[in-house]
């Protein structure tokens, strides 16, 4: 089973910090994998947070065509984080010849566009980029986009971690997301490793989608091109949050109505049962079986848990105000925030969405039988 | 044979009949029942006369003959009369002396059904007993990664809609802008589809629709049944079960005069409109109830003249092409209940299904689409296009949703899938196999028949003798003689028996595949099947 387990902190961390918490709950994970997720970044990013950063594991040919491709659309380098590696990774992770995360300034063409077409662009450039990659397997590209950096890898997270030497380069991350297992529903491919990134929404999930096929079909029809992928059941969260925000402009409690629709019973009772029943017969495709705790990024930095209708999977919100994790066990908690006040632990049930905003005060609990906080 | 009779072409032993009539002259009573029973006349008292010579063994006594008579029944071989294999006759002999048997070699009645130089006709099913639906397996079951379900414990949500699903973008613009919003029906996936009003008997309809009223207010299940062609009675029109009913309208039009004078003062909206172009059982033909049945109450509620056939034409006067269909058909039907109603077409299940599809898609009051495959049964039809024509339901349907799929629409324009549901009894798994490769919803005739009244049809040529209204078990008949034989009530509690065994055995299917939340509408990934080329032109598993 997936572990999982974010942390949002007016304190830049160390991903480290998630990955020590990933290895508190060993026993809950296969340590087959690694993915992390760092926004509002610290360190040497932290005074070039306009700029687009890419992430991502290249071969040195794969290297060279991305050179060729970003000149073309007229990228420059802004700063580059070099990642060192020891001769031998440890076993079970693949030889890599360059994990990359490197910023760049916008092309000057791109000057005059407005930031949403900019960011629009960005998109077409990693999927290009992730295009050119398959063919020949040089590259791969978790995500471009400012202020988000992105690292996957197979291998136990904490042993790829110290392997990567993460604390030494001093990057760090006022928002962090690890997941510690690689895809094991299907063929094993980085893609498919969490936590998945789109145009500022990422989420990571514990558990698998039953519901996956139908969900996957109507996404790709809704005619987005960055709807591709799919290599994992649970890549489809990320869409679906995208979809409701970017599409529907729907704000972050409609989320679970959408993935998890009340019973009849409780939306006839609803202040807002006409809009609920509308979402459950438009979204109907959307519809997630579970069992899955999922937990998710919004592009202004609010961190959230939300649970499958049945609550079949371990999550637990902690903290206190400046620093809140989000975690599959108490473990993994405790080894992150262990001076925090436990009694205000916060076990997201099958109503509930758990969710830390961008001023990290405090944990707020939406219920779905609350009254949406805004509708589209 | 008599022993004044002649042999002619059509001259038929009884090992020339499909059914041959077993009967015990040592059992027997003749008491009558059987002979009293038989819808067909196929069995008579028959007057034995035996001549017994008895020689004897010495020189003195001389051999004598003596005649004697007994009574039994007799099996009438004539094309006419020849038995159907009901079984009603074992049904009602009290000492079990009497039952039909198969002819094990081919029969030769086959040759000479056409009497008078007209084809065979008959009510019922292809004579096909396979079944690809049969065939699909449930393959992704939810082992260690995702736990599978109780199927008594956990709730389950399997209601389906019906009705034209905006896209959710449109649907929250037209919310915002107060604009008109398509009627929806939240219905359970089961829905018992049209058989022609008149074709069924009174308490045949009435049991039925008591089953439903009570599935609906006691069960809490939404169920809901077409009515078929022909109308409905009057005071259900204006009753609040209307709103369990989907009307049907045919190129006959047969009924609805009365329904339109009904409108005024429904109580209630019917839950849909179903317009039908074709059946799945006898596709490319019209509806036809034949002047057996269309008695009194019929022909008043149908609006016609006693005693005649009515035969609904395969094309509606009005319509020459999808479009015309389309717009104006689906358009007047919306309009008569002032948009608030879903209004869908039902079609055979052909290779030109999916241009009807794309017609649809491009039509904003199409409330969905309702495809009837080839192992449908009909009350009446020629042999040969209920055992030739037609498209199976499975292709067909997938065709459909995977191009549903292509453009967008499938949340859209539900799919409802008839044809073969449950042809050997396995109804729920048939229906689930339909619904995880796309349909919203299915619709069955033949197993309620079978399931609720007894029905004694097969598809091994077993009795099919609805279309001349002699029913031997009341439910397709328009004699009261007969349909006596049925209890309303009786029907009415089968209706609830099965479909809450179909519930469950839905559940005992969606528990292990890990889904409760919404009916697996589309869940491919979850069926298999054993032939390549299936799985290949469906888009599942091949598995062996």
């Amino acid at each position: 089973m997936c572990r999982l387990f974010a942390v949002t902190s007016d304190t830049p961390l160390s991903p480290m910090k998630a990955l020590e918490a990933l290895d508190a709950m060993r026993e809950g994970h296969d340590g087959s994998g690694v993915g992390l997720f760092m926004r509002d970044l610290g360190g040497p990013f932290a005074t070039i947070k306009g700029a687009p950063i890419l992430s991502g594991i290249f071969t040195d040919a794969g290297l060279k065509k991305l050179d060729a491709l970003m000149m073309d659309i007229g990228f420059m380098t802004k700063y580059r984080m070099g990642i060192r590696l020891p001769d031998t990774p440890p076993e079970g992770t693949p030889s890599r010849d360059i994990y990359l995360i490197r910023a760049y300034d916008y092309p000057r063409a791109w000057e005059n566009l407005a930031e949403e077409e900019k960011l629009r662009r960005l998109l077409k450039v990693r999927l290009q980029l992730r295009e050119m990659g398959e063919t020949d397997g040089d590259m791969i590209v978790f995500s471009f986009w400012p202020d988000v950096v992105m690292i996957k890898e197979i291998g136990d997270p904490l042993t790829v971690g110290r392997y990567l030497d993460l604390d030494r380069h001093g990057i760090t991350a006022r928002v962090i997301m690890a997941q510690g297992r690689q895809n094991t529903n299907y063929a094993i491919n980085l893609y498919a490793c969490h936590p998945f990134f789109l145009e500022g929404f990422a989420t990571m999930t514990n558990g698998e989608n039953t519901a996956f096929i139908p969900v996957k079909e109507f996404l790709e029809s809704r005619g987005f091109d960055g709807y591709i992928g799919f290599q994992s059941d649970s890549e489809v969260f990320v869409h679906i949050l995208h979809y409701m925000s970017r599409f529907l402009d729907l704000p972050l409690d409609a989320y679970k109505h959408i993935i998890t629709p009340l019973n009849d019973a409780t939306m006839d009772i609803h202040p807002n049962s006409r809009m609920l029943r509308l979402l459950k017969q438009s979204c109907r495709r959307l519809i997630i079986d579970g069992p899955n705790c999922i937990i998710g990024n919004l592009p202004d930095g609010t961190l959230f848990m939300a649970q499958d209708s049945k609550k079949l999977r371990p999550g637990i919100v902690g903290g206190k105000p400046g620093i809140w994790a989000f975690s599959s066990e108490v473990c993994g908690l405790d080894t992150v925030i262990p001076d925090r006040d436990k009694s205000k632990d916060v076990q997201p049930m099958h109503l509930d969405m758990a969710m830390v905003g961008p001023d990290r005060k405090e944990v707020r609990v939406c219920r779905q039988t609350d009254r949406l906080s805004r509708q589209a | 044979m008599s022993a004044n009779g002649q042999i002619i072409p059509s001259s038929l032993s009884i090992s020339d009949l499909p059914w041959q009539i077993r009967w015990d002259q040592d059992k027997c009573t003749l008491c009558g029942s059987c002979t009293a029973v038989c819808p067909v006349n196929a069995i008579e008292l028959g007057v034995f006369r035996k001549r017994e010579i008895k020689a004897g063994t010495g020189f003195a006594e001389k051999p004598s003959s003596s005649q004697t008579v007994r009574y039994g029944i007799r099996q009438r071989t004539s094309p006419a009369y020849a038995c159907v294999g009901c079984a009603m006759c074992s049904l009602v002999c009290p000492n079990d002396a009497i039952a039909p048997a198969r002819n094990d070699g081919s029969d030769r009645l086959r040759y000479h059904i056409n009497q008078g130089g007209q084809p065979r006709s008959r009510g019922g099913r292809r004579n096909d007993s396979s079944g690809l639906l049969d065939q699909i397996k449930f393959i992704r079951i939810s082992m260690l990664t995702d736990p599978a379900l109780d199927a008594g414990r956990h709730t389950f949500d399997v209601n389906t809609l019906l009705g034209r699903v905006l896209e959710p973008r449109d649907a929250l613009k037209h919310q915002r802008e107060h604009g008109w919003m398509p009627p929806v029906r939240e219905i359970y996936p089961l829905v018992i589809g049209g058989m022609s009003f008149g074709a069924l008997s009174p308490t045949m309809w009435e049991g039925l629709q008591m089953g439903v009223a009570y599935l609906n207010e006691e069960m809490g299940m939404p169920v809901r049944i077409c009515t078929g062609e022909g109308g409905c009675p009057p005071r259900l029109l204006r009753s609040r079960f209307l709103k369990y009913v989907i009307l049907q309208i045919a190129s006959g039009y047969f009924g609805w005069d009365e329904i339109i004078h009904a409108i005024p003062e429904m109580k209630e909206d019917p839950c849909a409109i179903e317009i039908k172009y074709g059946q799945g059982a006898k596709p490319g033909d019209g509806g036809l109830l034949m002047w057996h049945k269309v008695n009194k109450l019929i022909a008043a509620i149908r609006g016609v003249p006693e005693r005649v056939s009515l035969p609904s034409p395969p094309t509606h006067q009005t319509q020459y092409s999808i479009e015309e269909s389309v717009a104006k058909m689906i358009q007047s039907m919306s309009m008569a209940w002032g948009f608030r109603v879903p209004v869908y077409p039902k079609i055979s299940a052909t290779s030109t299904s999916l241009a009807v599809l794309n017609n649809l898609t491009r039509n904003p009051y199409a409330a969905g689409l309702a495809i009837d495959g080839e192992d449908g049964g009909t009350g009446a039809a020629y042999n040969v296009s209920m055992n030739h024509m037609g498209h199976p339901i499975a292709s067909n349907l997938r065709d459909c949703y995977v191009n549903l799929v292509k453009v967008g629409k499938q949340n859209e324009i539900p799919l409802f899938a008839g044809g073969g549901v449950g042809k050997n009894g396995n109804l729920a798994a048939n229906a689930a196999a339909l619904i995880m490769m796309g349909a919203s919803g299915v619709q069955t005739g033949k197993y309620i028949m079978q399931a609720a009244a007894g029905c004694l049809g097969s598809e091994q040529d077993r009795c099919n003798i609805c279309n001349i209204g002699l029913c031997p078990k009341g439910i397709a008949s328009q004699d009261p003689r007969i349909y006596r034989r049925l209890d309303a009530e009786k029907v009415a509690e089968r209706v609830v028996d099965l479909y809450l065994a179909f519930d469950m055995e839905l559940r005992k299917i969606l528990a292990p595949l890990g889904r409760s939340t919404s009916l697996p509408i589309g869940m491919s990934d979850a069926l298999g099947i054993n032939d390549y080329h299936t799985a290949e032109r469906l888009g599942i598993r091949y598995v062996v």
